[in-house]
């Protein structure tokens, strides 16, 4: 149960006593809800939605959304935002492009000194607030910012154009990109491995939250900070690490968009952050900590993926994508806390 | 409860909508199954709201009603996403595919999928290397190079010296070819600005304090009609006496150069990129031709001076120029 750490000690055994109700109570069934709606919703509308052809498109455009609202979940649920972790995604692409395509250094090499860098990064970003006191909000907008320059500054500098050119040519392309950008072909769809890695990324990212140690520690600090440093809960460690897995799976999503394209642009990857955000949120997770959780995330960008693409579908006209897309998360949103409202929160 | 009771009502209206939009979505995709009609998509690598590819739109979407076919309309800058919507169209089994190549490489594989999935495509606007290569029928569009160094030469007639090139776009390679052709032919220096597109005010704002910083700058080009303006602002608020030349046309652009405010402006005609395109698609699917045999379609430079301006204006006026 993942929502007993915040929950007092008085409404604990009226929740666990009603197995209805305890289902309505965790985070992700409103996500749940939400999401069969959306497909049922363009299922019925158009006619390619429901195909194989059609899932495997909007599968794949929700998979790089969710295992990064899986892991800015984790970060949120522990109290902290990471704004760094859309541009992240460009960043870990664009060091691993120049290595290869301008160094000749060995492309599995450079993908792993890009995952080095990249958790380096997001330990600093959590050093720096926990060390501050700071809020994550402003830290990680000057990381977004430093970043998203340096992006920009160093690709130009260093190859002469904005976007990396050539990585097919690189020697053992590809056999790194059958880890990040192959697909299957199922009936005329083409579903990509991403798909897979963010179905593994949920996995294990419920599995820490729900069965381990560091699952309690995370709700802990996010739902009440200094009474967990009071009980002896490692903060730094927890938080530190937290940062860590958000710009380890910026990482992922780096190389997958890499290896799906065999480009990036200086511009990968930005604003993509409050995507996240939205997916995570929509996802049942609460915006000042403590509570969500990871299925619920991947739900939210499951979600994300197929208003997106169902729009699409549905051709409408896409001059009015983002209006339609803000009105049905925001939804989305309002279903999940009336539903997570009347599970908890009495007769109202 | 009042609450719940209310909440049940809204589901029960938006099912009752559902249903009956459901109806229409049926009718409309059934209309089309034995080739009476036709439906291309056309995906490029705009942002939202950007003016040029409005004209690019406003095109295809005249070739559409002209032709009845159905004409889908979607973009975005990144390519991965790009790729998407392009796989979205190949799921749909559209008729056809007009898109736009501003990062090929990023696009090879939808557009590769594409071909092979027997869905003609041709591409507009950038891309004209790869297009064959990557089997689109063939590219409409304007060369970069070609474009570029027509406006290096038009510089040198207006004996300019020292020039900025605004780059809207970080990341998008088609405005790094323009500036790097127009830096080609030039005689004088030019230098890269690298200013946020995405905000108008501070695109003035950047190319006001260069040129304060530095009142040699005698011109200034930008590479899209919406940041001429703004280039034209930044100029007479540092009082300066640079000269504004664009790529890409809009209707105070056009104002502009009719009053003498903008030097000239280089029209690579987005409307016809968009009527083309779609066009080439629909002679395709009707008479099996191929426009330009395959060879890249030219779709401009046009230029835009104080002498056919006043012709322009009136088409800029509808959205069309």
């Amino acid at each position: 149960m993942t929502t007993t750490d915040i929950m007092t000690i008085a409404t604990r055994p009226r929740v666990e006593n009603r197995p209805i109700r305890r289902i309505l109570g965790r985070p992700e069934t409103g996500a749940l809800v939400a999401a069969l709606a959306v497909m049922i919703f363009f299922s019925v509308y158009t006619t390619t939605f429901l195909t194989l052809p059609g899932a495997g498109v909007w599968l794949e455009s929700a998979s790089t959304f969710g295992i990064m609202a899986v892991a800015v979940a984790l970060l949120m649920i522990g109290g902290e935002f990471d704004l760094s972790a859309g541009v992240m995604t460009g960043f870990t692409a664009l060091v691993v492009g120049i290595l290869t395509t301008q160094f000749g250094v060995n492309i599995w090499v450079a993908a792993i000194v890009s995952l080095a860098v990249a958790l380096a990064i997001g330990a600093l970003n959590g050093y720096v607030v926990m060390r501050t006191g700071l809020p994550s909000f402003i830290v990680t907008l000057g990381t977004f910012f430093v970043l998203a320059g340096a992006d920009l500054a160093v690709t130009k500098l260093l190859t002469g154009q904005v976007a990396i050119q050539g990585m097919t040519k690189v020697p053992f392309y590809d056999s790194i990109a059958a880890f990040f950008g192959s697909s299957l072909t199922i009936g005329g769809g083409v579903f990509y491995i991403s798909v897979v890695w963010w179905i593994v990324v949920t996995i294990i990212a419920t599995w820490v939250l729900l069965r381990t140690r560091a699952g309690n520690w995370i709700f802990a600090v996010g739902g009440a900070l200094n009474s967990s440093r009071q009980v002896g809960v490692p903060v730094m460690k927890t938080k530190v690490g937290l940062f860590m897995t958000t710009s380890g799976a910026a990482w992922l999503v780096g190389m997958i968009s890499l290896f799906r394209t065999s480009t990036v642009q200086a511009n990968t990857g930005v604003g993509q952050e409050f995507i996240y955000i939205i997916c995570a949120v929509v996802g049942g997770c609460l915006l000042t900590g403590g509570y969500g959780s990871a299925v619920g995330a991947a739900l939210g960008a499951l979600i994300y993926g197929m208003v997106f693409q169902g729009i699409t579908f549905a051709q409408w006209d896409t001059n009015w994508l983002r209006t339609v897309l803000g009105g049905m998360l925001l939804l989305a949103v309002f279903l999940n806390h009336w539903v997570r409202r009347r599970a908890t929160g009495g007769s109202r | 409860m009042k609450r719940l009771f209310t909440g049940i009502g809204i589901v029960a209206v938006a099912g009752i909508l559902l249903t009956a939009c459901s109806g229409t979505g049926q009718a409309t995709n059934s209309a089309n199954p034995n080739g009476a009609k036709y439906t291309y998509a056309v995906i490029t690598h705009s942002g939202p709201g950007d003016a040029f590819w409005d004209r690019v739109k406003s095109g295809a979407e005249a070739a559409g009603s002209n032709y009845g076919a159905t004409i889908t309309y979607n973009a975005d800058p990144d390519p991965a996403k790009q790729s998407q919507l392009i796989d979205n169209a190949v799921a749909q089994k559209v008729n056809g595919i007009v898109v736009s190549m501003a990062n090929p490489e990023g696009l090879k594989t939808s557009i590769k999928a594409a071909v092979a999935a027997g869905i003609p495509v041709v591409t507009i606007n950038s891309g004209i290397e790869e297009s064959a290569a990557y089997g689109a029928i063939t590219h409409i569009g304007q060369s970069e190079t070609v474009a570029g160094q027509a406006v290096g030469n038009k510089l040198n007639d207006s004996s300019l010296n020292n020039v900025l090139c605004v780059i809207q776009e970080a990341g998008n390679v088609g405005l790094e070819q323009r500036c790097k052709a127009a830096t080609s032919t030039f005689k004088g220096t030019m230098t890269n600005l690298q200013v946020d597109g995405t905000n108008d005010s501070e695109v003035k704002a950047t190319i006001k304090s260069k040129l304060q910083a530095d009142p040699s700058i005698d011109g200034v080009l930008t590479l899209g009609g919406q940041y001429a303006l703004d280039a034209v602002g930044g100029v007479s608020e540092s009082n300066s006496t640079a000269k504004v030349a664009t790529f890409d046309l809009s209707e105070d652009v056009v104002a502009d150069v009719q009053a003498g405010t903008i030097l000239f402006a280089v029209d690579q005609q987005p409307y016809v990129q968009g009527f083309l395109g779609v066009t080439a698609l629909f002679l395709d699917s009707t008479n099996g031709n191929i426009i330009g045999g395959g060879q890249p379609v030219y779709s401009g430079p046009a230029f835009v001076t104080k002498d056919n301006a006043a012709q322009v204006a009136q088409f800029a006026k509808n959205g069309t120029r």
